[in-house]
């Protein structure tokens, strides 16, 4: 089975601090993993590290058969790569439809689709794709909304759509249903297994283990930066070392 | 026309070039405060082609916009590596040098001003601004507006998707600059004549204003604070002094009220919105 994401002897650290220590593991295409561990075990670091707005200390990070350990983070969603943040980033002041045009760039980024007057042509396929993209999420009546006065569960949703609009094929959540309520939280993960079923990979930091069990297959436990545990949800959370980690936090894992 | 109003409406569409020339760079999120130096470049490279080299004002004038745009994208590369106040105290830094080198250029007359030859009268410069409008609202329809706002609201963002922040950052700031030039341009060959001093900071600084209190999201808000600027000072002018105390209390009031100025994007997606609905 080829992998969507493979990093190896992953190191990083921090004046000092040494954040990601030696750090292995391998998310096979179509297998949706979650990376969990208590709170500054280093996840988002390692989600800053695959999308580049970290560098690299040492280690090497390939995705979808690529080495982007070196290459500027702007190129890397060429390779199939796109991430969220933990607080929505979308771009507040624009529509949801002008957020999912920025979504595209990547495959319009020529001089002349640059300056191409899409505005003025009715129903371009730009706007045509963005339209049927949301439509399909069931999302299609908040197409000329501006992005601010949306509610949350929906601005995740749209940043999801967002980067499916952007061709990624793994896609990393960084804890995709913290601050949803249940609705929005059931929303979000019909919206996931639909991705899922179209061939999208998912990498998920995430605290909730009943939505982590219900749409990742694999599980990587990380520590003080280190793995300590890896293998299913079921099989992780009767580790003695996992439950070690967690003791004192809500020894939910 | 009357002369008076004819005049007005030359300073007003000088006013809606510069404008646009501090619009385009700000819509990506950099603060030019030197943008009257790069009107000067134009100025003053025009004039010098059509007076030393006896250039027809219609390659002149292009050519100076050019010079302009050039040193914008020279200077652009390594001071667009400064981020927010850095960048506007580079740029304010900028405008005063290419001023002061002017000022001290013997060869266009230095402190003693520049004549200068061919004249471009009231409909040139009413065309070229409305020129200068026509390209901004082109642009303002096309992907590249698009992706300048998204490097201004989230650069980050805008780069993980795949944006190329400082190549759209660097692009805006030269065709701004390129923009000054020409408005730079038609002003000496308007005016007939051409004075460092005349490039100074208060123009800069007057002409961010009028982008701000018309508002930086959208391509209408350079041209409504051009207008507001140009004509309320006009309509005051025969009045009573104590009213320009107002009109300045006014403009902060106004600033503290409305930070993003007087046209906004959710004003226009309000009246789309209500269009139809009035129809029905």
């Amino acid at each position: 089975m080829s992998t969507a994401l493979e990093i190896s002897a992953l190191s990083k650290s921090f004046a000092g601090v040494q954040a990601i220590r030696d750090l292995s593991f391998t998310v096979p295409k179509g297998v949706s993993t979650a990376l969990i561990g208590p709170n500054g075990a280093g996840k988002t670091t390692v989600f800053n590290m695959v999308s580049g707005v970290y560098g690299v200390d040492a280690g090497r990070i390939t995705v979808n058969g690529v080495d982007v350990t070196r290459m500027p983070s702007r190129k890397r969603i060429g390779t199939g790569v796109a991430r969220s943040f933990q607080n929505v980033r979308l771009m507040p002041h624009l529509s949801v439809l002008e957020n999912l045009l920025v979504g595209q760039h990547v495959r319009a980024s020529s001089l002349a689709a640059l300056f191409t007057p899409y505005r003025l042509i009715p129903n371009h396929r730009w706007k045509r794709e963005a339209r049927a993209a949301l439509e399909e999420s069931g999302l299609g009546r908040w197409a000329d909304e501006t992005v601010s006065a949306l509610p949350y569960g929906v601005r995740k949703r749209i940043d999801l759509v967002r980067a499916t609009l952007a061709g990624a094929s793994l896609l990393m959540l960084d804890e995709p249903a913290a601050g949803l309520n249940p609705s929005e939280t059931n929303a979000l993960r019909d919206h996931l297994k639909d991705l899922m079923a179209k061939g999208t990979t998912l990498l998920v930091v995430e605290h909730d283990m009943h939505f982590v069990d219900s749409i990742c297959q694999n599980v990587v436990v990380l520590n003080f930066g280190e793995k300590i545990a890896e293998g299913p949800l079921s099989r992780v959370r009767q580790d003695p070392k996992v439950r070690e980690a967690y003791i004192g936090s809500d020894g939910e894992a | 026309m009357s002369g008076y109003l004819t005049g007005v409406l030359v300073v007003l569409a000088f006013n809606v070039m510069a404008a646009y020339a501090v619009y385009l760079p700000l819509a990506a999120g950099q603060l030019n405060l030197g943008i009257a130096g790069f009107m000067a470049i134009g100025a003053y490279g025009s004039a010098f082609l059509t007076n030393e080299y006896m250039w027809p004002m219609w390659a002149a004038v292009p050519v100076g916009a050019l010079a302009a745009g050039l040193t914008g994208l020279l200077i652009g590369l390594p001071v667009l590596r400064t981020h927010g106040i850095y960048f506007a105290m580079a740029t304010f830094a900028l405008g005063q040098v290419i001023s002061a080198v002017f000022l001290n250029l013997e060869v266009v007359g230095g402190a003693a001003g520049y004549p200068v030859t061919d004249y471009a009268g009231p409909n040139v410069v009413f065309a070229a601004a409305a020129g200068v409008v026509l390209l901004m609202l082109y642009i303002s329809r096309t992907r590249f507006a698009l992706e300048l706002t998204a490097v201004k609201s989230d650069p980050t963002v805008a780069d993980l998707l795949g944006v190329p922040v400082r190549g759209m950052k660097v692009a805006a700031f030269a065709l701004g600059a390129m923009v000054a030039g020409f408005g730079g341009a038609l002003y000496a060959h308007h005016y007939n004549f051409v004075e460092a001093q005349h490039f100074n900071v208060l123009l800069s600084v007057f002409t961010v204003l009028y982008v701000l209190f018309g508002g930086t999201q959208t391509v209408w808000g350079p041209l409504v604070g051009a207008a507001f600027f140009t004509l309320v000072p006009e309509l005051l002018r025969a009045s009573d002094q104590w009213r320009y105390a107002v009109f300045a209390v006014f403009i902060i009031v106004f600033m503290a009220i409305r930070p993003q100025g007087l046209v906004t994007a959710a004003l226009f997606r309000q009246f789309r919105r209500r269009a139809p609905e009035a129809s029905s």
